[in-house]
């Protein structure tokens, strides 16, 4: 299977559309100018100078008017679509939904459904209700070990076959590093990025948030950070062994983000991504014991912050993943101990990072368009470009707007998101997926309709 | 003050007022007819998530001591054993019109989200291992009884801090009161960052003669099957307060249930050093001040949420009936 084939598309159909007047931003190409833009048959058609295009009968006209801005869509290597099993919290429809409205033309699921997502023929006809639902395009992980249980591979190489973009046991990771070696040496065979969650549960068996002063003062029992990073320690070793490429999901601390760069300065196949949550939010966020702000990784320190903001803006961390964790109301309307892990972010991951860290000065907007769409290229597909004859997966920001999260309800299913109520700027105005368009806010007129 | 979740919701005053009207309600306990007419037609819900024996009794004495009609509601055995969430037997039980729950939960910060959750007024009995404000406030009562004043008072805590709510209750409670804690106990049970509230900590009792007080914290023998001490022989050995440990110028205390031969030996709890019988005492009085503060004093609450009391008296008339007449 081609690596493009892997990712599956929605039903949605090509639109034809023009993008008048509209502020290109494209960090891969060096595009950074006001453009003329025509999607037509799922590509960018053509670019030109602001008035160089002429209007056709059959195209429905955007109207940039010099003031909003064309990026390339996000690409997020890590969301929970909760299909199969748990559509209360999410389907394949409303989480993809929540994904065009927050400027994605592509996802990865991760496979820990119920069932999970360990043998060839789920992931068969999981691909197939996709194909049937989704609203922008997504790619399927497939389990590493058997029901996540850490006992047994999968059948590695069917699952790629049938169009497994890597291999995660996110949510339950591997524990043994005798397992863990073997998916990696298994990979030279089966290929695909083998994605790893990294906790150490013995450390962090028990415990609901960051271990520090403030889990000691609210008698909640903690998760220290070194759970996390000597995993990530062990595990960037076994893949430099096994000449592994293996991606380390949501990093929360400074000492993973230092393995991470020690990893790749010995030239180790090593990736990184980090949350929104875990680049703008700390453990403070949790005094409250406010259910939303209970995930895993927990939020860490201050100075973890600080380190996973300048791992982004060093390239030490590869590209921003939301781990859009959809819960239901009545599961996270709990006391914090017995809540579920993860909050939504799909749908603020690009205005609450504009919001903080681009207007905050910490890191220019081009960088943080990259590493929204880095994710991309990170498991083998085609990074997006918008260059003529490129697949239009497209975002239309407007970078003046100002709106409270969540205002408006959500498109996901679930509302449990850590940013829910903050005041934002930064909308995503429209979402071209594969050139069809996907979502449209409905301040942003269409105009013409053929 | 509407509800009672946290030491940390009190300052000094708020301690000392409660601790102040316990001590007048102390008298009542020595009536002839252990009842005064303070919560007449007033409903407390006792709803307990977890065993309690003595928390739980001494709430259903000091509401009835007050003539308030108490409901106890037990998890087990109840539609939570079927599967209710906390949320929902909160609304189911609300219906019938509490004026205070009394709420024990394993969970920190539940008794906080019950709060949101309906009028009543909650007072905390146990959240977790976050915090047991009952209790510091009737070890403040018995504490002042014995020594008159807690400032500059060294307090020990020994134990098993990590999986207690008494400690951190007291900690913060000692303090406000002017005194100085030390956490004492083994480093597996005593929680990174647990200084920050502003406790000395040690891992030894080699400096525990400079204390003038030592509060002892149940072990309990499941942390062993749990690794977080190798035996508890081991533990006695280092951290059981006996005679020989205990000096003659201490106090003892203790929470309870004691496990003699593990925390405390038996000669110590039966010393007259201990003031372990003393505290159960004041848990009735203290708490009887508890329900008297957060039901018939609380005038403001009580203006802004009349439907609420259940038709009962007006406040004022339930704050005369409890004047300094009666009490005298």
């Amino acid at each position: 299977m081609t690596a493009t084939a892997m990712l599956v598309d929605g039903p949605g159909t090509a639109a034809e559309l023009l993008l008048v007047d509209v502020h290109v931003l494209d960090p891969r190409t060096g595009i950074e100018a006001r453009h003329d833009v025509r999607v037509r048959a799922g590509v960018v058609a053509e670019l030109a100078e602001p008035g160089g295009l002429e209007c056709d009968a059959r195209e429905e006209v955007l109207a940039g008017e010099g003031r909003l801005t064309l990026v390339p869509a996000f690409f997020d290597p890590h969301v929970h679509l909760r299909t199969p099993g748990q559509e209360h919290k999410e389907d394949l429809q409303s989480g993809t939904r929540a994904a065009a409205a927050g400027g994605y033309a592509g996802v990865i699921a991760m496979p820990n459904t119920d069932p999970v997502i360990d043998s060839a023929p789920l992931l068969r006809s999981l691909r197939d209700s996709a194909a049937r639902e989704a609203h922008v395009s997504v790619g399927f992980l497939g389990a590493i070990t058997r029901g996540l249980q850490g006992e047994q591979l999968t059948e590695m190489a069917e699952l790629r076959e049938q169009g497994a973009l890597g291999f995660t046991d996110d949510g339950r990771p591997v524990q043994s590093a005798g397992m863990l070696r073997k998916a990696l040496q298994y990979q030279r065979l089966c290929g695909g990025v083998i994605a790893l969650h990294e906790e150490d549960r013995t450390l962090s068996r028990g415990g609901a948030m960051h271990e520090g002063a403030l889990s000691a003062a609210l008698g909640i029992a903690g998760i220290p950070t070194v759970a996390e990073s000597t995993m990530v320690a062990r595990d960037a070793e076994l893949a430099g062994y096994e000449d592994a490429r293996v991606h380390f999901q949501h990093l929360s601390c400074t000492a993973s983000v230092d393995a991470v760069a020690a990893a790749k300065a010995r030239g180790w196949r090593v990736s990184a991504e980090v949350s929104p949550h875990h680049l703008l939010l700390t453990e403070e966020a949790v005094r409250g014991l406010d259910t939303r702000m209970k995930m895993h990784p927990p939020l860490a320190t201050e100075s973890d912050r600080r380190s996973l903001v300048e791992g982004l803006r060093a390239g030490t961390i590869d590209c921003v993943a939301t781990d859009h964790a959809p819960h239901a109301r009545e599961e996270k309307e709990v006391p914090f101990e017995q809540a579920p892990m993860g909050t939504t972010g799909l749908e603020t991951a690009f205005a609450a990072l504009y919001t903080e860290l681009v207007l905050g000065g910490v890191i220019p907007l081009e960088l943080l368009v990259a590493r929204m769409s880095a994710g991309a290229a990170l498991f083998g597909l085609p990074a997006p470009l918008i260059a003529p004859g490129e697949p239009a997966n497209l975002a239309l920001l407007d970078l003046d707007a100002e709106w409270t999260a969540g205002e408006h309800g959500w498109e996901s299913r679930s509302e449990n998101c850590c940013f829910a109520g903050r005041r934002l700027r930064g909308r995503v105005l429209a979402t071209i997926c594969a050139g069809a368009l996907v979502h449209r806010d409905r301040s942003l007129a269409l105009i013409g309709a053929g | 003050m509407r509800h009672l979740l946290s030491i940390e919701d009190l300052d000094r005053a708020g301690i000392e007022r409660i601790v102040s009207l316990a001590e007048r309600f102390a008298e009542v306990s020595d009536r002839e007819i252990k009842k005064v007419p303070a919560l007449r037609g007033r409903m407390v819900l006792n709803l307990f998530y977890e065993a309690s024996t003595r928390t739980r009794s001494s709430f259903e004495l000091a509401a009835k001591r007050l003539s308030a009609d108490v409901v106890n509601f037990a998890a087990s055995g109840s539609s939570v054993e079927k599967g209710e969430s906390l949320k929902d037997t909160v609304l189911t039980l609300s219906a019938h019109k509490p004026d205070a729950i009394v709420l024990r939960t394993p969970w920190a910060g539940a008794s906080e989200l019950v709060s949101r959750w309906c009028g009543a007024a909650i007072i905390n009995a146990g959240d977790g291992k976050h915090e047991h404000p009952t209790q510091a406030l009737l070890d403040v009562y018995t504490l002042r009884r014995r020594l008159g004043a807690i400032d500059g008072a060294s307090i020990w805590i020994v134990g098993d801090v990590a999986h207690s709510r008494v400690a951190r209750s007291d900690v913060l409670a000692f303090q406000r009161m002017g005194a100085k804690v030390t956490l004492a106990g083994p480093p597996t049970l005593i929680p990174r960052g647990i200084e920050s509230l502003g406790c000395e900590v040690r891992h030894t009792l080699e400096e525990l003669h400079t204390a003038d007080v030592v509060y002892a914290l149940r072990m309990q023998r499941e942390r062993m099957s749990e690794l977080w001490v190798p035996s508890i022989r081991e533990y006695a050995a280092c951290y059981q307060i006996n005679a020989a440990r205990l000096a003659p110028h201490q106090v003892l205390m203790h929470p309870g249930p004691v496990n003699r031969g593990v925390e405390l030996s038996g000669e110590v709890v039966d010393s007259p050093q201990a003031l372990i019988t003393a505290q159960v005492e004041a848990g009735v009085v203290v708490r009887m001040a508890v329900l008297y503060e957060l039901l018939a004093s609380a005038r403001d609450a009580d203006a802004a949420h009349p439907a609420e009391r259940g038709g009962g008296a007006p406040p004022s008339a339930v704050g005369a009936e409890v004047g300094e007449g009666q009490l005298a």
